[in-house]
């Protein structure tokens, strides 16, 4: 194990959070908070942990699969730790695992939150929740990569350890310039989805930027109890629509910006999420049609609520808690698909899903005829086995950490679908689930002991498990 | 530049990574194997592409609109050529391909027009020739030529009872008189650019340049032996002892091959009616005590097998004075071999990978200059590189002393008009010459690179 690279890119991780800080410590100032040094403080600790750290210079630059992982698995656990000091700190979530808990979810995008009270918390709190959203939607490795000079840092093993999908991959022959494409689109997409929401005269540049984060990202903090209920129709139609594009492959956009219509067109794992969304808002406007009564407000509600649950992303403008019991089923349902692979969503993925689909047709295939020689394609491409391999076994961990985090979490004595989409909705990185932690109410009934494994498996599910699979396995640490 | 390489065999690997480290490529690498680009793209930075190169698709997906050279070096002539007809219909870059097939050795120049390739290389030929040169000087170790061959570096070892052991450079010239320049040493594990008051000592390689003649005539003066061998015994009848017989044959040196297979022998008497072709196993001592070995001013071990091959040529060396040159296809353990007190090693899969990266380089010319010729030299750990000097090189009409030239650099030879100046503070670069530069770092590509 590279030690000195471990340190050294995770005193680079700390440090750029630090510098991060800087913006809601200027919105801070902008709003004459009570303790506007809160930020300066946490940033003057985080430089004061990073700075050292870079100054270790690894002997070794070579980086393996290994060391990606664990720097990877590392990172997202030091940015939340470092992350939840301002929320400790100022006193506004006096529990530290509460705090933590609400910076992993911010940084993983899930958007659940502990807190009863939103509105109660300070604007530069509030900014600093859903800017974490913005950070941890693109990856903090993928931009210290594309800006910094950093050690195996023309490295896949970092890249692929962070981003979301079954087999990331390049767009471009330099691993920099790779990164440098996604940050420019995700920028591009922000800035855009910003000024169309300035666009609605009721809108002021708060809501509209910390909404925006949380869009872009697919976390799901919002900044009124009521999430997004009460902002107009319009504005809900673009969180609507900006959900749904941040949720598909940034490679489709990446096509599209290099006039390959037909490779981004053919992406068979953006049609069948496309399929998917359309479907299922149709299936659940005729399900919820008779407590509404109106064709449009039915329409922008389902689709809000398709758009919010499979990119994982968690806004609400109605409590779907109340919806009958079809539409809530296929909400969970899509909880676990999530959106696409190479996007900021998270879940188990589209493609994923396809492809298990796809085996299981094929398996179908074989068994009834036992001769039959046939391969699972994806884009027209036999996917090859090793891949295969790779999402049945991510399925199965998935299934089973699943598993284990609703056993540990049932000492809370909450009812089962509670605790059952409490978990789904944090493995997904989604947000809110039924019941107990449905769109209007919270985390904050559980247990320190439940919101520390609800932290991790946050963190395990936007990291899709194997990078935390393997730092806290013990052959990794063995010489 | 934008780079296109097909196919991931031993030349596609070492070009990846060879090209990869010079920052300013965009690398992308096209093969059929998964397995084998998954690995390339982890440990290099380039792009992996699972496909065929001759598919349009696969060209397509790689960028070949844009692209600036694509190198075909799959298994397959065929497809190698096939792949290369393609990129030039879809693209408009330089292509190289690797054909080695010697049926196609009358073709070639066909080839080379009708497809519109820019290079065209043949590994086996390109071995045969090197192994050739150092017949031809069979006490170096090493010889690269530059300026259309009127400059050569030589590598050598310094014997215990050498007259240089424990010289100081700047005594040298001083002592035997000679118009050359120690532009190299290795010692150990160790490769040094050399300043005046470096001492040598006995066991040291030493790279020497200068003139062909100024080359020879230093050879002499510490002792070493100068004429071209007068009989060669080779083990191995590839393709490679063909073309070396070939060229050896022509330079009036007796060649005899040893051959296993007697299908083969037959078609080497055809092939090469001159020589004396011997159907036996080369790895029996009796056979090739029989032949000659010990007699034999040089000794080729040239069979597939880098085992054998190594085998062979410690028994020749204890058999025989003569030159002993061993092929060596895998590089993974080149810094075993190179202990095991071998004369000379050539690594086909490195000398084509490194004459295809100076054409690169070569493309890859700027506006002050570009490069005629490039060769690795003290065991890959510097570069030896013949610039032309262009009219607005920021180098040029200045004295040499006045020039900031980086650590580990020095301008080894100068090439007016075919007159070679060994470079005093002095000279002067001139627009029009070549200049050899040698260093210790790595990717130049400009004369100006040289300046601090």
């Amino acid at each position: 194990m590279n030690y000195r690279l471990i340190f050294h890119t995770l005193g680079w991780v700390i440090s750029f959070e630090g510098i991060c800080m800087l913006l809601p410590f200027a919105c801070a100032l902008g709003f004459l908070e009570q303790n506007p040094f809160i930020f300066l403080i946490c940033m003057g600790i985080c430089l004061l942990v990073g700075i050292p750290l870079t100054l270790i210079r690894p002997k070794e630059k070579s980086m393996f699969a290994k060391e990606g992982f664990v720097i990877v698995a590392l990172s997202w656990i030091f940015l939340s730790i470092f992350g939840a000091l301002p929320f400790f700190l100022s006193r506004e979530i006096p529990l530290f695992s509460d705090a933590l808990f609400e910076t992993a979810s911010g940084f993983s995008t899930t958007g659940a939150s502990i807190l009863p009270n939103v509105e109660a918390l300070s604007k530069s709190m509030l900014f600093w929740r859903s800017f974490t959203h913005w950070i941890g939607g693109m990856g903090v490795i993928v931009f210290l990569v594309a800006l910094l000079p950093l050690s195996g840092g023309d490295n896949m093993h970092l890249l692929r350890a962070e981003s979301p999908g079954h087999s990331v991959g390049k767009l471009v022959p330099h691993v920099k310039s790779t990164a440098k494409i996604l940050y420019s689109i995700y920028i591009g997409l922000t800035v855009l989805q910003f000024a169309l929401m300035m666009a609605d005269p009721g809108m002021d540049w708060f809501t509209a930027l910390t909404l925006t984060f949380g869009t872009a990202g697919t976390g799901g903090f919002a900044i009124l109890n009521s999430g997004l209920a009460t902002y107009s129709p319009y504005i809900q139609w673009v969180v609507t629509v900006f959900m749904f594009i941040f949720g598909v492959d940034f490679t489709f956009y990446y096509c599209i910006l290099m006039r390959r219509y037909k490779t981004a067109f053919s992406m068979e794992e953006v049609r069948t999420y496309v399929g998917i969304v359309l479907v299922m808002t149709a299936l659940i406007c005729l399900n919820i049609f008779h407590m509404i009564g109106n064709t449009a407000d039915t329409l922008r509600h389902s689709a809000f609520q398709v758009a919010s649950i499979i990119t994982t992303t968690g806004y609400s403008t109605m409590d779907f808690n109340l919806w009958p019991q079809f539409s809530q089923m296929i909400l969970v349902g899509l909880m676990f698909v999530g959106a696409c692979a190479g996007s900021t969503g998270g879940g188990m993925k589209v493609s994923r899903v396809l492809v298990l689909c796809k085996s299981v047709l094929k398996e179908i295939r074989v068994l009834t005829h036992p001769k039959c020689t046939t391969r699972v394609k994806l884009n027209g491409r036999p996917i090859e086995h090793e891949t295969l391999r790779g999402i049945t076994v991510f399925f199965i961990s998935y299934i089973f950490i699943f598993a284990i985090a609703l056993l540990i979490i049932s000492f809370d004595n909450f009812d089962f679908t509670t605790n059952f989409t409490a978990v789904a909705a944090t493995l997904s990185n989604i947000g809110p689930g039924l019941c107990g932690v449905g769109p209007t109410a919270n985390f904050s009934g559980y247990s320190p002991l439940s919101t520390m494994v609800l932290t991790l498996v946050m963190i395990a599910g936007r990291l899709e498990i194997f990078p935390m699979l393997v730092l806290f396995s013990r052959k990794t640490w063995k010489r | 530049m934008k780079i296109i390489i097909v196919g991931l065999g031993k030349v596609g690997q070492k070009l990846a990574e060879r090209l990869s480290q010079e920052k300013e490529h965009s690398i992308t690498v096209i093969d059929l194997r998964q397995p084998v680009l998954t690995d390339i793209v982890n440990a290099h930075d380039v792009m992996g592409i699972t496909g065929s190169g001759a598919s349009m698709d696969v060209l397509e997906e790689a960028g070949i609109r844009s692209a600036d050279i694509l190198i075909a070096v799959t298994e397959s002539d065929e497809l190698n050529l096939l792949t290369c007809f393609l990129a030039r219909k879809l693209g408009s870059c330089n292509t190289i391909a690797r054909v080695r097939n010697p049926e196609y050795k009358k073709e070639i120049q066909l080839f080379r027009e009708d497809l519109g390739l820019a290079m065209i290389i043949n590994p086996e030929l390109i071995a045969a020739e090197e192994i050739a040169r150092l017949l031809r000087f069979p006490s170096a170790v090493q010889i690269d030529t530059f300026a259309k061959g009127r400059v050569e570096i030589l590598k050598f070892k310094i014997a215990s009872n050498s007259p240089l052991c424990d010289l100081k450079l700047l005594e040298i010239s001083q002592k035997l008189g000679c118009n050359i320049l120690i532009c190299g040493v290795e010692r150990g594990d160790e490769a040094f650019i050399p300043r005046g008051d470096f001492m040598l000592k006995a066991g040291d390689y030493v790279s020497v340049v200068g003139t062909v003649r100024d080359a020879t005539q230093f050879i002499k003066k510490i002792g070493l032996k100068t004429g071209k061998v007068k009989n060669s015994m080779i083990v191995g009848g590839g393709e490679t002892a063909v073309y070396l017989a070939n060229h050896l044959m022509k330079a009036g040196i007796e060649v005899t091959v040893v051959e296993q297979n007697p299908d083969r022998c037959d078609e080497l008497c055809f092939l090469l009616p001159k020589a004396t072709i011997i159907n036996g196993d080369g790895t029996e001592n009796r056979l090739l005590m029989e032949e000659g070995i010990d007699s034999a001013e040089s000794f080729v071990a040239l069979t597939n097998m880098d085992e054998a091959n190594v085998m062979l040529s410690l028994y020749a060396k204890t058999r025989t004075e003569g030159k002993i040159i061993t092929k060596i296809n895998r590089t993974a353990y080149d810094e075993v071999i190179s202990n095991l007190g071998l004369d000379t090693i050539i690594y086909p899969k490195d000398l084509t990978a490194e004459y295809i990266l100076r054409f690169v380089r070569a493309k890859n010319n700027s506006i002050g200059s570009n490069i005629e010729t490039m060769h690795e030299i003290l065991d890959g750990k510097a570069e030896a590189l013949e610039f032309n000097i262009l009219k607005n090189a920021p180098v040029a009409n200045k004295t040499l002393e006045t020039l900031p030239l980086k650590q580990g650099v020095i301008i080894a030879c100068i090439n007016r008009q075919g007159n070679i100046i060994t470079p005093r503070g002095k000279d002067m670069l001139l627009p029009g010459d070549t200049v050899i530069v040698v260093t210790s770092h790595k990717g130049f590509s400009d004369i100006s690179d040289i300046l601090r």
